[in-house]
């Protein structure tokens, strides 16, 4: 079947044929093929060895200096969950462009190697030699959110002295990424609550942009006193599921299947109400 | 705020507007439109069947959500289409849960049983086939309606209903649509 587009059809595409086209000649198809590896969660040893290859790639360059190739081929390591992707992913942190680093940070949250949590420090301190200025620079020095969430996600406690500053930061979608990361951080329930709660305020931002990204933040941290603010903000249902899933997942993670708690069932009737 | 108002007015008059306003790409109003319409009822379903938009997925995920919250009997047969076959999840998600809480009392009485039929029949098979987690997860939500709406004489509905719960409680490899079928294996 071909398309229009001529790219091939996903389902066309075999596995070989995906590590064959990321070696070879037309950038198209090295570009997609990297893609293609992490859409479809393709963890051979080898795709792992061309993926990472391809993160030190020099062919595949936008008119500016930026590296499509590499941002695809970081973002495929994150999905595939392969830790030998750790080390050469924090050198990605290191890239010029802007959007290498923001895809390296979020994968190496993915894979959850707390090995990478200096250099991210390093990053959100701006501190990392020849990253600066970016080829294509976005509005930021640097990936601020990617790095904070890794930071949350990964447990990083040294990182909180450096974290609290972005609480307050002039954009709001960094603002959130701190107060996720330090919920995640803090060392007593009340005080991660005061982070959930500044959350749960901004589902009535009047942007529906960022109501959308509290969304995703709230169930990212599976925040449950958020439960009842998700289901009735004005965004779609779609998404306010999602949400409110994440809520759940926490909540199943607390108890033994197939127990449920008062929280779950709660999550769960308001969930029933959205679909 | 308008859509609000209209909605609250009950009017059956509003109903093309409020079918409208489905397709104004604004969650708030449409939202209050599908209130608006469910509260209506019976008087808006011609209506909501007649406009079903086939181009804009969004509008007609809401007019699903409106039939499906009006349970009406001339609704099923486009819930039963939507839940198996739409290509916008949004859509099957709003129409499985629908089939699960139809008016079944609104049926006569000689098709009541060959309805529950069809609807158990297209709950089962989107509880086992759907590829989102979210339309299996509104299928074990309508199974759970199905299960406490059938007579206790159809015991071979039931049964079939508590055994695709039961694999799914053990197989599905999604966490939420688990945690819903220990809920309703639990009620």
């Amino acid at each position: 079947m071909d398309n229009e587009s001529g790219i091939q059809d996903d389902n066309q595409l075999t596995v070989e044929q995906a590590i064959a086209n990321l070696q070879g000649e037309d950038l198209g198809l090295r570009v997609y093929a990297a893609w293609w590896l992490g859409r479809f969660r393709v963890d051979a040893q080898e795709a792992i060895d061309v993926l990472i290859k391809a993160l030190e790639d020099e062919d595949d360059r936008t008119e500016v200096g930026g590296y499509p190739l590499r941002r695809n081929a970081a973002r495929a390591l994150g999905k595939l969950g392969d830790r030998r992707a750790v080390a050469p992913l924090m050198r990605a942190l290191e890239c010029s462009d802007f959007y290498v680093r923001e895809a390296a940070a979020q994968s190496l949250e993915m894979l959850g190697d707390l090995s990478c949590i200096p250099i991210l420090i390093e990053l959100l301190n701006n501190h990392v030699p020849g990253t600066l200025p970016a080829p294509e620079p976005p509005q930021l020095a640097q990936p601020f959110d990617s790095i904070l969430e890794a930071l949350g996600t990964l447990g990083a406690t040294d990182a909180i002295p450096y974290i609290l500053p972005f609480l307050d930061h002039f954009l709001p979608r960094i603002k959130y990424a701190a107060a996720r990361a330090m919920y995640q951080l803090a060392s007593d329930p009340y005080e991660a609550n005061k982070y959930g709660d500044r959350l749960i305020q901004e589902l009535s931002n009047k942007d529906l942009q960022l109501r959308r990204a509290v969304l995703a933040d709230l169930g990212a941290i599976g925040y449950l006193p958020a439960a009842e603010a998700i289901a009735s903000t004005l965004a779609e249902n779609s998404l306010k599921l999602i949400a409110l899933k994440g809520l759940l997942e926490k909540q199943l993670q607390q108890t033994t299947p197939p127990n449920l708690s008062s929280g779950a069932i709660k999550v769960m009737t308001l969930m029933d109400e959205l679909l | 705020e308008a859509v609000q108002n209209l909605a609250a007015a009950r009017l059956e008059g509003s109903v093309p507007t409020l079918i409208a306003a489905l397709g104004y790409n604004n969650p708030g109003a449409a939202v209050a439109a599908v209130d608006g319409l469910i509260q209506i009822g019976e008087p808006a379903v011609p209506a909501l069947l007649d406009q079903l938009d086939r181009h804009n997925y969004s509008a007609r995920a809401w007019a699903i959500r409106a039939l499906a919250g009006i349970g009406d009997p001339r609704g099923l047969v486009t819930l039963l289409g939507a839940a198996t076959a739409d290509f916008a999840l949004s859509v099957r998600r709003a129409a499985a849960r629908g089939l699960g809480a139809m008016k079944w009392h609104w049926f006569p009485d000689d098709l009541l049983e060959i309805a529950q039929e069809e609807a158990l029949e297209a709950l089962l098979f989107v509880a086992q086939q759907d590829e989102e987690w979210i339309v299996r997860y509104s299928a074990v939500v309508g199974l759970h309606c199905l299960a406490t709406a059938i007579s206790a004489n159809y015991v071979d509905w039931r049964s079939q209903i508590l055994a695709q719960l039961e694999q799914m409680a053990n197989s599905d490899d999604n966490w939420a649509v688990r945690g819903r079928v220990w809920m309703a294996q639990q009620q």
